[in-house]
């Protein structure tokens, strides 16, 4: 039973990881072919991120979008997840769910609609399109940590501050902050490597005029192979490891994926 | 106690309601009114009434084409479930550590770009570079091949990129699972294999659905992988929404399309939450 175990443990992990390694071990190869197990060794693809202008300021780009649309997020998640948990507004919990929905959509419909409505009113391609909509696309993650983040404030706590005297504001900041800033870290965070990840949205909304990383690998895909994207395919999953790391280290893994304390 | 009324309470989330107002409901109604709009005499459209680009979709080829990435998700759904389930339930039996670095890794993979993914399959599934040579040395095959575009080539990508999905949709619900129960059934005799299949796998069934639901909702969204690794009869409604919207500028018809996938993925939502809903 055990061996079946350890076995099934094995193929999974290794369905799981295998083509990653497949990706890194190619992302070495010296040429510019694809050779897999690869030929020579060399850091060539990692510096031509970073040295050809065209990936660079890609990878620039989507960092900007990336950091902007998560900071918007957590700012639009923030009060309606308060609102919500504290006064358990009708209101507020109308808007929590409506907050939620473009994340479960199809992204391309979200897509869709961001591109009509920025053509319907002739604001095309400036980069503030693609960073609200990451952020109203994303704001379900900020949404659901942060109120995860309050759920844990001992609500007696409250009551104890304000029958001591202290104001809205007061216990706020002393009482429910830390406790909830780790969580709406966590929101930032996931937010911020999902955006950097997205391709249709950005597409849709700047495509054609601001070329973030995932739309700049679409199109060299489809020109041809270069091991450029397998190296950055490698950055960006460390990049999603350390954030995550972060994550669990700050604040409660296991618990904001839902498991019991 | 508590102080101001429900009115002054509100005030604080008069910039977030004007935000999701703007950037999420007006999309959405722009959507609904652009896929009824009036084709005008330039080539344009303005808005109106009008079922001509229904009537468009209605044809044998594009209904078809909803039934296949309809079929495709469904199947897909089904695999990553079946190979994620077994890990999901070792892994919340695994220490508090090993689980979060494994969790971090699988977080890690799922944010991955689906371009990468459909990248790395290309990698894994050319002549040069993948499985074909590593078949062809083993001397299964005589010389290595390329496996894509192919239909396989589809599934295989986007059941890997529904996999890790499909390990935290279901983690809530294992790692909650009451030990007591497998114990219980230990005790009285059952094999680990038999408690699996008898107890742990029945009492998570709602989470087993509303995964599979999930994850047919959010395959159906893949947009590059059947273009990268797909013919153009693999391409699904998403892929063709975004042809005819960013490629042929037919917003319309687009819109259109994109309403026939709301309804697919809002209906099944629907249908599966009624259905589950009634028994658990």
């Amino acid at each position: 039973m055990t061996i079946l175990r350890r076995l099934y443990l094995l193929i999974f992990a290794l369905y799981l990881i295998g083509p990653i390694i497949v990706i890194t071990a190619v992302s070495f190869n010296e040429k510019r072919f694809l050779a897999f197990p690869p030929r020579g060794f060399s850091f060539r693809w990692y510096a031509e991120i970073f040295l050809d202008s065209g990936w660079s300021g890609a990878l620039l780009n989507s960092l900007i979008i990336a950091f902007a649309s998560a900071t918007l997020a957590v700012l639009i998640a923030t009060p309606v997840a308060y609102t919500a948990w504290r006064f358990g507004l009708r209101y507020a919990r109308a808007l929590f769910a409506l907050g939620i929905a473009p994340f479960i959509l199809p992204p391309v419909i979200m897509a869709l609609g961001f591109l009509l409505l920025f053509t319907n009113v002739g604001m095309h391609g400036l980069m503030i399109n693609v960073i609200i909509a990451h952020a109203i696309f994303l704001l379900a993650l900020p949404l659901v940590t942060i109120s995860l983040g309050l759920e844990s404030v001992d609500k007696s706590l409250i009551e104890a501050s304000q029958t001591l005297g202290a104001s809205n504001a007061v216990v706020f900041r002393t009482v429910i902050l830390p406790i909830a800033a780790p969580f709406a870290f966590a929101g930032f965070a996931f937010c911020f490597v999902l955006s950097l990840n997205e391709y249709i949205i950005a597409l849709m909304t700047v495509g054609f005029t601001v070329e973030t990383l995932p739309i700049k690998i679409f199109n060299a895909l489809r020109y041809g192979y270069t091991p450029v994207i397998a190296s950055i395919a490698v950055v960006f999953l460390l990049i999603n490891i350390a954030v995550f790391s972060l994550i669990a280290k700050f604040s409660h893994l296991t618990r904001i994926l839902g498991a019991q304390d | 106690m508590q102080q101001g009324n429900s009115f002054t309470r509100s005030i604080g989330l008069i910039p977030s309601s004007v935000m999701i107002g703007v950037f999420f409901l007006v999309p959405f109604v722009l959507i609904l009114l652009t896929s009824v709009s009036v084709p005008s005499d330039e080539g344009d459209y303005q808005f109106g009434l009008s079922l001509v680009h229904f009537e468009r979709f209605a044809t044998w080829f594009y209904i078809e084409r909803a039934f296949f990435s309809a079929g495709l998700c469904a199947l897909i759904a089904l695999l990553s479930l079946l190979i994620a389930y077994p890990f999901t339930y070792m892994l919340t039996r695994f220490g508090p550590r090993s689980q979060t670095l494994w969790l971090i890794y699988i977080l890690a993979q799922l944010s991955l770009s689906e371009v990468l993914i459909a990248f790395s399959w290309q990698i894994l599934l050319s002549r040069t570079g993948g499985i074909g040579n590593i078949l062809a040395w083993v001397g299964l095959v005589e010389n290595s091949f390329a496996m894509t575009p192919s239909a396989g080539a589809v599934l295989a990508a986007l059941v890997y990129l529904a996999v890790p999905f499909s390990v935290l949709l279901l983690f809530p619900a294992l790692s909650r699972l009451d030990r007591s129960l497998t114990e219980a059934s230990r005790t009285l005799g059952a094999s680990p294999l038999r408690t699996f299949f008898t107890v742990v796998i029945p009492v998570t069934r709602p989470a087993i659905i509303s995964s599979g639901v999930t994850i047919f909702v959010l395959t159906l969204g893949a947009i590059i992988v059947p273009q990268v690794l797909g013919k153009p009869e693999h391409w699904t409604l998403s892929v063709l929404i975004t042809d005819q919207a960013i490629f042929n500028f037919n917003m319309p018809f687009a819109s259109a399309l994109a309403v026939v996938l709301l309804i697919i993925s809002g209906g099944v939502i629907a249908a599966v939450t009624k259905f589950s809903g009634g028994r658990s």
